[in-house]
């Protein structure tokens, strides 16, 4: 493996870790974000340049965006009188260590069977938009769907009701 | 260790913080960001096993990673739409103290 990959893996690594342990809500969306641009790269290090760019476009563009908004219209940057970690937050930890544990387990011990390509794919952004609206057009209409409904969804549950209590 | 091995390796790795994160926390803000953490550990293992499987000229990780990269986005705005109404109702965004099912 190379250097490259070593690098982008921590700071994927450490701006997960960050977004998970800071205390202020405004540097964990923040330290999210730099996670967001670390697994972006590591796309764009697999030769996948389609789904890195629609990584950064989505993820750093638009839901780090939309994270951010909602922090600032939560007050979430205001720190909470009892702590940031929920009462039960060793239980969390240890189901997090487990399921790494197991995950990293199946990992290792089916390295040996997984087939390994070196070669890069030929795959150009013109494949991959004739495959969008020739096999996968069904799939394609439905996340248009889905993320028209979702918007309008959204927007209505976050929407003031008229006359409610607040 | 392979170049595939490592990349799964990172992508549990991340998985697990995310599930820390959606775990542990007070915040439901930070709880949707673990989320988000964990579906990118995935969409990482899509792309990884796209890259070194056999047939990546067939596109299917790679189509996979896509339409789960919109379906994520679709699943963060309706959630953090619903952090925002439950903060009007309640004024907190703290998971402890949401335990009623009725405004």
């Amino acid at each position: 493996m190379s250097v490259v990959f070593y690098l982008i893996a921590a700071l994927t690594i450490a701006g997960g870790l960050a977004a998970v342990l800071l205390k202020n809500l405004v540097h964990s969306a923040l330290a999210v974000t730099v996670a967001f641009g670390g697994l972006a790269l590591l796309f764009l290090s697999l030769d996948a340049q389609f789904a890195g760019f629609a990584q950064i476009l989505v993820y750093i563009g638009a839901v780090a965006i939309l994270i951010v908004f909602a922090i600032l219209l939560t007050r979430g940057s205001d720190l909470p009188k009892d702590g940031v970690f929920s009462r039960t937050w060793i239980v969390g930890l240890v189901i997090a260590a487990g399921s790494f544990a197991v995950l990293g387990w199946a990992v290792l011990a089916s390295a040996p069977s997984m087939s390994q390509q070196t070669a890069v794919p030929a795959v150009t952004v013109h494949d991959i938009g004739v495959a969008l609206v020739g096999r996968y057009v069904l799939p394609l209409e439905i996340v248009a769907l889905l993320l028209t409904a979702a918007t309008i969804g959204a927007v209505i549950v976050a929407m003031h009701e008229k006359g409610g209590a607040k | 260790m392979t170049a595939l091995t490592a990349y799964l390796l990172v992508a549990a790795l991340l998985f697990a913080i995310g599930l820390a994160g959606a775990l542990v926390r007070r915040n439901a803000i930070l709880v949707l960001i673990g989320i988000e953490l964990m579906l990118n550990a995935a969409n990482l293992n899509f792309i990884a096993f796209w890259r070194y499987g056999p047939h990546p000229e067939a596109l299917t990780g790679m189509m996979f990673a896509i339409f789960s990269i919109a379906v994520a986005a679709a699943e963060a705005a309706v959630g953090l739409g619903l952090v925002i109404a439950i903060y009007r109702h309640t004024q907190t965004t703290d998971l402890d103290k949401m335990n009623r099912m009725k405004g």
